[in-house]
């Protein structure tokens, strides 16, 4: 904290504090706010007498009925959430194994292989996206959601690969030397031991790769054509704007939707993950 | 029943060979202790007799059976680490059944033993709590907790110590001490400290550099130390060295230089007759040079200014300039010396030291 005269705290802390915070969430409020005012008002006009765009006095919940009734956003959210929750449980699988393997298992190139595999995950999901039409094509997965779920993997494995690796070099080896001793196999010292000590770890990997399964939109674009296969951002942004006319209303309330279950995960983990991120083990 | 045997054991580190040609015999219900500083290859010799590192060269064998290639689980040994190494997600009850668990055995007796353990170690009432809530002497117990409900033939101790305060590692070594004596198990324990090595230990491995130096009874050790190096590890404050020329006088041997002469007594004049003109290295312990007085006459003497005073309550420590070299004294806390005084110090002629220069051998 910044110590010395009252006014030095409110020039230091609290003033830029609350700016701060006024940027963060002013696109979370304008969201909440849109997706609650009826259409009279968000289509009048800003010299009119009565313009008044941060409040409202009659919300409504139309937009969201209409989300639910006149389109598929329904099926887009549990799309969605599959699609997220499948791809994110095979990235976690091959991750925590190519992890350990990686930080662990003494093996000739085991750190080129680890920066190789970092690599991969810079390649631009933009570039990477058409050799991948193309294989989709081939094994004709398109416009079904294991064309998502199948390539997905593709940026999520490295992520979750590095992140574990970080994590299991931050769990003593002592504890697993002393497993092998205490009787435990190898597998076993990992089952019982390092990846119930690595649950911070790997919770942290799993609410990153579900949040950018769930936000992910080019591929998401790209592979899936069909309204009722697309997932929560392709088909709020390709059903609700149409033409050069914005639905607003609907809009909003969709990306609202769309990112309360992320929001859940991150405050449901938060705990975990960021005891997850400062690697701390406590012995 | 536990002994073990290392014959001509070998480890390289990519080229670096970090334990040369060790060959021990660990006598049943020994305790023995590994010293040295660090990097001198004796946490890497336990490591291998834990089956934790491989063997580049020579063989282990426990009880006669060679263990080379079996695997840590199989050794029926116990580990004691130097971070306790416990399992943090697990309760103190847990930490301590996970070998037994994992060694199937039947839950009445997972429970007889871990109580059994727990009362003797006093940690009978932490048995539901984590790691994370027990301090460090607390969780230095659960980890020898873990070690004794296994009952293996050999305990395995790695700087077990060393991460707790200095009061409480004077508590644990007495402990330690009364647990082995009441088990009976052999022990193999490595520390880099000379006190617990001499306190604990039935007999002490001195090793440098890979190489074992001296394997001795802590009083062998600080009495006939073998080499330079052990004479100056084994002993705190540590020995004094001075090198010195032989040379003879009226028929008896001279050791001087610069700032020394004395009169070599007989005994060690017997053993440096053929080096008379060359070179040797003279060592003499802080504690067995005093304040010279009139009891001391005969004894090898000479002159000295103190440097610096270090009361320590039970002993004076004086820091003094002799010649060109510094010595220390262990002096009777009654002595009355402040800084700059002159004065003569007399050295008991029977504890007095000598090396090889080159060699560093005891001569």
């Amino acid at each position: 904290m910044i110590e010395g005269a009252r006014w030095r705290k409110w020039v230091f802390f609290y003033v830029p504090m609350a700016l701060f915070l006024l940027f963060l969430l002013f696109p979370f409020y304008w969201m909440v706010i849109t997706s609650v005012r009826p259409d009279g008002e968000l289509y009048r006009p800003w010299n009119s007498i009565n313009y008044n765009p941060f409040w409202t006095w009659k919300p409504t919940a139309d937009h969201v009925r209409y989300l639910f009734e006149e389109t598929l956003f329904a099926s887009w959210l549990w799309n969605t959430t599959f699609i997220a929750l499948a791809s994110t449980a095979i990235s976690l699988v091959c991750g925590v194994a190519a992890g350990y393997a990686l930080s662990r298992l003494n093996f000739p190139f085991a750190g080129s292989l680890g920066t190789a595999i970092f690599i991969t995950y810079l390649v631009p999901q933009t570039l990477l996206f058409i050799p991948l039409a193309e294989i989709i094509r081939n094994y004709r997965l398109g416009d079904t959601p294991w064309s998502l779920i199948l390539t997905y993997p593709t940026f999520l494995i490295p992520f979750c690969t590095w992140i574990m690796m970080g994590y299991f070099k931050a769990v003593p080896k002592e504890l697993e030397e002393c497993a092998r001793i205490d009787g435990a196999s190898r597998w076993q010292a990992m089952l019982y031991i390092v990846i119930p000590v690595a649950i911070p770890g790997i919770l942290s990997a799993g609410i990153f790769a579900f949040t950018l399964s769930w936000n992910e939109f080019i591929y998401a674009l790209v592979f899936l054509s069909s309204p009722e296969q697309k997932t929560v951002p392709v088909g709020v942004t390709s059903e609700l704007i149409r033409g050069d006319v914005f639905y607003w209303g609907p809009l909003m309330a969709g990306a609202l939707l769309g990112s309360i279950p992320v929001a859940i995960a991150y405050s449901f983990f938060v705990e975990h993950y960021v005891a997850g991120l400062t690697g701390s083990v406590k012995g | 029943m536990g002994q073990v045997v290392l014959k001509g054991i070998n480890k390289f580190f990519d080229g670096v060979h970090a334990v040369k040609d060790v060959n021990l015999q660990i006598r049943d219900k020994e305790f023995m202790v590994f010293v040295g500083p660090s990097g001198c290859g004796k946490t890497t010799t336990l490591r291998m007799i834990a089956g934790l590192e491989t063997i580049s060269s020579g063989d282990i064998s426990i009880d006669g059976n060679v263990v080379n290639e079996l695997a840590p689980m199989d050794r029926d040994i116990a580990m004691v680490f130097q971070n306790y190494a416990l399992y943090p997600h697990m309760t103190v009850y847990d930490n301590m059944a996970f070998g037994l668990k994992m060694r199937k055995f039947e839950r009445s007796e997972i429970n007889k033993r871990v109580l059994e353990a727990a009362d003797i170690l006093g940690i009978g009432e932490l048995l539901t709590r984590r790691p994370r809530q027990l301090s460090g002497g607390q969780r230095q117990r659960v980890a020898l907790g873990r070690a004794i409900v296994r009952h293996p033939r050999v305990f395995l101790f790695d700087e077990p110590l060393s991460n707790l305060d200095a009061k409480l590692r004077v508590q644990m070594r007495v402990e330690l001490k009364k647990l082995h004596l009441r088990l009976g198990t052999t022990a193999i324990y490595v520390t880099h400290d000379q006190v617990e090595a001499m306190t604990l230990g039935d007999r002490v491995v001195v090793m440098k550099d890979g190489v074992v130096q001296q394997v001795g009874e802590p009083l062998e050790l600080y009495n006939h130390p073998s080499n330079k190096f052990v004479a100056g590890f084994i002993g705190s404050p540590a020995m004094n060295f001075a090198a010195v020329t032989v040379t003879e006088a009226n028929g008896s041997l001279i050791a001087e230089n610069s700032g020394l002469r004395i009169k070599l007594p007989d005994e060690t004049a017997q053993r440096l007759r053929g080096r008379i003109g060359r070179e040797v290295m003279l060592g003499v312990r802080p504690e067995d040079l005093t304040v010279a007085g009139g009891a001391d006459l005969g004894h090898p003497c000479f002159d000295a200014v103190i440097e610096v005073v270090e009361q320590l309550g039970s002993e004076i420590l004086l820091d003094m300039k002799v010649g060109e070299s510094i010595m220390v004294a262990s002096v009777e806390p009654t002595a009355g010396v402040s800084v700059g005084d002159k004065l003569r110090v007399a050295m008991r002629p029977s504890r007095l030291h000598v090396f090889d220069p080159q060699t560093e051998a005891a001569i």
